[in-house]
């Protein structure tokens, strides 16, 4: 157990200085973009007088060591610090972005892991028979269709032709859970790549274990065939799967753009398109920090369970 | 991938259409077609909310009506407050707060006078509500947008001779003061005002009932409105940049109005039923910029080749997908003091190739700096390109980033695509063509036409200044630095049961996104 904890603590340890890399990373890329804020704020009215006064205003004709020292500073305190254009503190942006991205995450997982680990072990258990040749090529169809373009024809023929469905969440700002039925469309795009490849995935790993050693030693002993499936072989299958859905949340959870801007959401995604847009620098950071532990984090369980799920396959650090 | 919602999202200018050529807006209520415009509905009925969706400014958006700086940014300030005038369908200043303008003889001090009007909290309008504006936007250390166009006056001399009466000073005479008290973003708000997004007060037609940033804007009748109450009940903002989420969102009925909607979308809708589709013609400016102090365009003839050399039919077809009119290298066609009596260019390649030999700059060679910053951009960059290969001269387009665009062409270049919104003709020139005008992109400076500009200030007479005008503008027919090709038109959507949306009004006039003059049916 010793040897887990001081894996997870050299994990957590990397972890805090990947995200402080990102920062930097961040921070650099963003002064290195043509234009700053007051630039971009300026617009079609580029008064250069306009311009000096705006960046006088937000302080960016301060040195950028100067403006990253008083950020990580206040990083220090949990001061994620202000938003350059609106002056507002950049943990209400993350805070106010949070919860419709959350909320669709996590309806999404609730539906991705039954489904995508469903599909995958009916498919391998009826391997190479009709029901799995279904299944991959039509997994495989809809995952090559891109998120927008699916979008588009959902919003279409289900919300606008049948009318079934509200065709954005305009005007209900954060609260989704009021209407539910603008929530399905969104979590139904999300979804659906995901599972492709989540029960493809399962699938392989399933077929696999099937035709391993130990499955066969089991079946030797006269273990029922249900039994050798979901307590011997399954396990096996899932820690590759478990480190792809680790992937898909992280995905979800860091604001997916297509998604939110086609639906209207105002989950993270778009904040983090908007700030980039303005360059406001500020926001983009925080962003950048919370993104980066909720990677690490979200990494590290799932190497934990696959850890725990195939003890034999070791994790790697 | 998502390009598409930039252009929106950083159009922070404003755009107009004008009274000429504008279509009435078809609302009949039993026959779909054309025939009825939007008075012979019938009585306005009262009640009711009205949600319009615009594209926004995300989750830095303010209410702050002198940072207004965006389309929904500028609506949201019209609702809830009043400037002392605002722009006709033609951009001429017509009355609001103000309810007359006396200047002296000199035109340098001018005389307004208030009308009777109360804000949201009951307190009237007053001179030094007014002054407090003007001063606060004039603050050297903020940069509000209306900064620039109150610089004729001089804040410190001016004073209020009576509650509903003020006394300005100007620096110098200014015939086209009106135009200052109309301009974009200079609001009236209550003295000493500071917070403006917890509880916003105005003297405007709706009163502030909530607001998120970046979502949804809820506000209520003002029923002592001085023009009278507003017909809806209610009126919410909602901010949805992606255009197929509003023409979307418009077409499920979850919201009545969508702002800015592309001409594909409108070819789309016009004329099935389900939606209505209304067009505010001539709205923004597009055109070339050709910078003036440098080679090859340092020589008129380089710039009358170019003049030429435009297919405006093609461009306008091409790059506005048809959805505008042709230009004739003049700004504000249809507004006051157009000139409107030249002579519609044509292409003319055998007379541009002459020309061009004229000035010695066959097989010339120009770099056309473009940027997907605003719809049609690129898409005019290279049907431009063709057109010039056509007389012999190689374009080079140059894509730049769209955020540091408008920056980037000021000084930078010799080419470059450009647009406008609607303005006077009078700010037009002074913001562009004046030897110290702050965004010169054509680096026209001319002693003699900053002469007539200064002169055309102080003339009383009316007809007097329009021919002082029309002089200017014959000057930049023959040989200005913008090649203005054509105007786009302005479109909205708006779902059958809206009446009363104004289809003459250019965007950021009076009655573009007025929705106090709006009711459901």
């Amino acid at each position: 157990m010793s040897g887990l904890r001081s894996f997870v603590a050299r994990r957590l340890l990397l972890g805090a200085a990947q995200t402080v890399a990102v920062v930097l990373l961040v921070f650099a890329l963003t002064e290195a973009l043509p234009g700053d804020a007051a630039v971009a704020l300026a617009g079609d009215q580029p008064d250069p007088a306009r311009i000096a006064a705006i960046r006088a205003t937000m302080h960016l004709d301060e040195p950028a060591h100067d403006r990253l020292a008083d950020w990580a500073a206040g990083l220090l305190h949990g001061d994620l610090g202000t938003s350059l254009v609106s002056g507002r503190p950049v943990g209400q942006y993350i805070a106010d972005g949070f919860g419709p991205t959350l909320l669709l995450a996590a309806l999404t997982l609730a539906l991705l892991v039954p489904l995508g680990f469903g599909l995958g072990v009916f498919a391998a258990r009826h391997e190479g028979r009709p029901a799995d040749r279904l299944i991959s090529s039509v997994t495989l169809a809809v995952y090559a269709v891109p998120e927008f373009a699916l979008g588009v024809l959902l919003v279409t023929v289900l919300a606008l032709q049948l009318a079934w469905l509200p065709p954005t969440a305009v005007g209900y700002g954060t609260d989704l859970l009021g209407h539910p039925a603008a929530l399905v469309l969104p979590v139904l795009v999300l979804l659906a790549r995901p599972v492709c490849s989540l029960s493809r995935l399962v699938r392989a790993g399933m077929i696999d274990a099937l035709a391993s050693p130990y499955v066969a030693q089991a079946r030797r002993y006269g273990i029922p065939a249900l039994r050798v499936h979901y307590t011997h072989a399954l396990p096996g299958a899932l820690a590759p799967a478990v480190q792809q859905l680790a992937r898909t949340v992280d995905w979800l959870l860091c604001g997916v753009i297509v998604v939110e801007a086609l639906f209207v959401i105002p989950g993270l995604g778009t904040v983090l398109l908007d700030a980039v847009a303005e360059r406001d620098v500020p926001v983009v950071q925080g962003l950048a920090v919370v993104f980066g532990v909720l990677t690490v984090v979200i990494n590290l369980g799932a190497d934990l369970v696959a850890h725990r799920l195939a003890p034999r396959a070791g994790v790697a650090a | 991938m998502y390009d598409e919602r930039h252009p929106g999202l950083r159009r922070r200018g404003f755009l107009a259409a004008t009274s000429l050529g504008a279509l009435a807006l078809t609302t009949g209520c039993g026959t779909a077609d054309g025939d009825s415009d939007a008075k012979s509905d019938g009585a306005p009925k009262p009640g009711g909310r009205l949600r319009a969706a615009f594209a926004g400014g995300g989750a830095s958006e303010t209410l702050d009506p002198h940072l207004a700086n965006l389309f929904a940014d500028v609506a949201r300030a019209k609702a809830l407050y009043d400037k002392l005038a605002d722009y006709g369908a033609d951009l001429s200043a017509q009355p609001r707060l103000a309810t007359q303008w006396e200047p002296n003889k000199t035109l340098d001090r001018w005389q307004v006078t208030l009308r009777e009007a109360t804000f949201h909290d009951g307190k009237p309008v007053t001179a030094e509500d007014v002054l407090y504006s003007y001063r606060r936007i004039a603050d050297p250390d903020q940069a509000f947008r209306a900064k620039a166009s109150l610089e004729p006056i001089d804040l410190d001399a001016s004073r209020a001779t009576g509650q509903r009466s003020i006394e300005f000073v100007l620096k110098r005479p200014t015939a086209e003061f009106p135009n200052v008290l109309a301009a974009f973003g200079a609001y009236i708000v209550p003295a000493e005002a500071t917070d403006f997004d917890k509880k916003p007060i105005g003297s405007g037609p709706f009163r502030f009932v909530s607001f998120a940033p970046g979502r949804s804007a809820v506000f209520r009748r003002h029923d002592a409105y001085w023009e009278g109450a507003p017909h809806l009940a209610e009126l919410e903002f909602v901010v949805a940049n992606e255009e197929s989420a509003r023409v979307n969102a418009l077409l499920g009925g979850q919201v009545e109005y969508a702002h800015e909607l592309n001409p594909t979308t409108a070819r789309a809708h016009e004329g099935k039923g389900q939606i209505e589709i209304v067009r505010l013609r001539n709205s923004a400016m597009q055109a070339f910029c050709m910078k003036t102090d440098r080679p090859p365009f340092d020589d008129p003839r380089v710039r009358q080749a170019f003049f030429l050399i435009a297919d405006r039919r093609e461009l306008v077809d091409g790059a506005l997908s048809g959805a505008g009119v042709v230009g004739n290298d003049l700004f504000g066609k249809g507004y006051e003091y157009y000139d409107d009596s030249l002579p519609q260019r044509e292409q003319d390649l055998d007379k541009a190739r002459a020309l061009l030999r004229q000035a010695g700059a066959e097989n010339l060679k120009v770099t056309l700096d473009t940027s997907a910053v605003a719809a049609g951009f690129t898409e005019a960059a290279s049907i431009f390109r063709d057109q010039a290969a056509k007389a012999g001269v190689t374009i080079d387009v140059k894509t730049g980033s769209k955020d540091s665009y408008w920056a980037d062409i000021l000084d930078n270049g010799t080419l470059c695509c450009y647009r406008s919104g609607a303005m006077p003709i009078e700010a037009h020139i002074s913001q562009r063509l004046l030897t110290g005008s702050t965004t010169n992109a054509t680096k026209w400076r001319h002693k003699d036409f900053d002469a007539l500009y200064e002169q055309a200030q102080s003339t009383r007479d009316e007809s007097a200044r329009a021919a002082v005008y029309d002089r200017m503008q014959r000057r930049l027919y023959t040989e200005g630095g913008f090649l203005i090709w054509g105007f786009a038109d302005w479109i909205l959507g708006t779902a059958r049961t809206v009446r009363g949306v104004e289809a003459k009004a250019p965007a950021n006039t009076l009655d573009w996104a007025r929705f106090d003059k709006v009711w459901l049916a």
